[in-house]
């Protein structure tokens, strides 16, 4: 679990409130976690949680930061209540332009800024962005954000407020580190298609949704292999929500491609497994990629779209297993 | 449901070092370390950075978290650490 703050505190549930205001909201009100769960439609749904600079330590040139590998996500069912049914009851003012999220967390010490993050009001009212007390069938455990929290399926993990206890709508942008210059990548240089246009500069944009990518999980680099034998390569795809709905596999260093089998769909915010058979019948090493394409037809990258806080690496995956 | 879950966190690799194992390098400086930035953050990060930061990336480093983070160092105490951070583990 990734938190920015040092000071993480154990959430006691019955004493918990979610504050709902804002100056863009007519009604605040507060819900107690029996409240939350029972005054509003619950919906559950399958989606990855990713970092946004998961696979930041294979940047080259190399960018400071976290220095992680590919292993910044998870894929869980994810069950709470409509994010958007929540804001309703509060009356939401015209004027608003984004929905704040502040979680229970903070700093060590005062001068360091809070933890707070916003989305642009049209992502906070769609019908799958959630307030989730549940993980897999079960309640969130604690550092996944216990009692409940902030779900913004497709989009990076940086929005989805761990312990969250207040909700704003507000009719300014928000501003603070996190915001600005946190978590931004240069404009127009992705192929994304989520937009945050309050949040906008001329060069920069918040992070919005994940690139298509995929991991390849066996084999492993440097796994032995016996010639002529059959060889299962596995792994996960997932998008920015739109579905990953096809996955193709070289094992002769991108020479050839072959489709892979897709495993099932639990909707198009969830990762998808894939899997393929090889029979290598040269001795020696034998590259293995993998690559992920989605529904709108956004593909993976060959080369890596540089960028300062090293974000959005999806260049195809390469690994190398021994042919013996 | 909970078949759905595959964690990947074990893939991350030394990134995600158990911490309580991590122990810095003893030495001039370690104390400043110590004292003035465990407290916000563990100590894998610095072992985390320590192949691509010399004195200038720790001077950087260690700049920001004081004048973005509001880490509560002496001015005195700033060169000691990046002293410290670049002997033991600069690039």
């Amino acid at each position: 679990m990734r938190y920015h703050l040092a000071s993480i505190p154990e959430v006691n549930a019955g004493e918990w409130r979610l504050k709902i205001g804002g100056e863009a909201a007519q009604s605040p009100y507060e819900l107690s976690l029996d409240q939350l769960k029972s005054n509003f439609e619950q919906v559950e749904l399958a989606a990855v949680c990713l970092c946004s600079g998961n696979r930041r330590g294979m940047f080259e040139p190399h960018v400071t930061g976290v220095q992680w590998g590919p292993g910044a996500m998870g894929n869980a069912k994810w069950r709470g209540v409509r994010l958007r049914d929540v804001l309703a009851k509060a009356g939401i003012r015209k004027e608003a332009v984004e929905v704040v999220f502040d979680g229970a967390d903070g700093p060590a010490i005062a001068q360091t800024p809070d933890f707070v993050k916003s989305v642009p009001l049209w992502k906070a009212i769609d019908e799958n962005t959630l307030i989730a007390y549940e993980m897999n069938g079960a309640p969130l455990p604690h550092w996944n954000g216990y009692p409940a929290r902030i779900v913004v399926p497709g989009w990076t993990a940086t929005y989805w407020m761990k312990h969250v206890i207040a909700i704003n709508a507000v009719s300014k942008p928000l501003s603070g580190f996190w915001m600005n210059p946190a978590y931004r990548i240069p404009k127009g240089r992705f192929p994304l298609v989520d937009r945050f246009v309050t949040q906008e500069t001329e060069a920069t944009m918040p992070i919005t949704e994940m690139v298509v990518n995929s991991l390849m999980t066996s084999p492993l680099p440097g796994q032995k292999v016996r010639r002529g034998s059959i060889v299962d390569i596995n792994g996960i795809a997932w998008d920015g929500g739109y579905g990953v709905n096809r996955v193709e596999v070289s094992a002769d260093g991108g020479q050839t491609w072959h489709a892979a089998g897709l495993g099932p769909d639990h909707g198009r915010y969830s990762f998808r497994q894939f899997s393929v058979k090889f029979r290598p019948d040269k001795i020696g090493p034998a590259t293995v990629m993998a690559k992920a394409s989605n529904r709108i037809g956004a593909t993976q990258t060959f080369e890596l779209i540089h960028n300062p806080a090293g974000y959005h690496h999806n260049v195809v995956q390469r690994l190398t297993v021994e042919v013996v | 449901m909970r078949t759905l879950v595959i964690s990947l966190l074990l893939l991350a690799g030394t990134a995600l070092a158990d911490e309580g194992s991590i122990r810095l390098k003893e030495g001039p400086g370690k104390d400043k370390v110590m004292a003035n930035c465990i407290m916000c953050h563990s100590v894998d990060y610095v072992q985390m950075n320590s192949v691509f930061l010399d004195r200038n990336g720790w001077t950087a480093s260690v700049n920001k978290m004081v004048k973005v983070m509001g880490a509560p160092i002496k001015d005195e105490e700033i060169p000691q650490i990046v002293d410290y951070l670049t002997r033991y583990y600069g690039k």
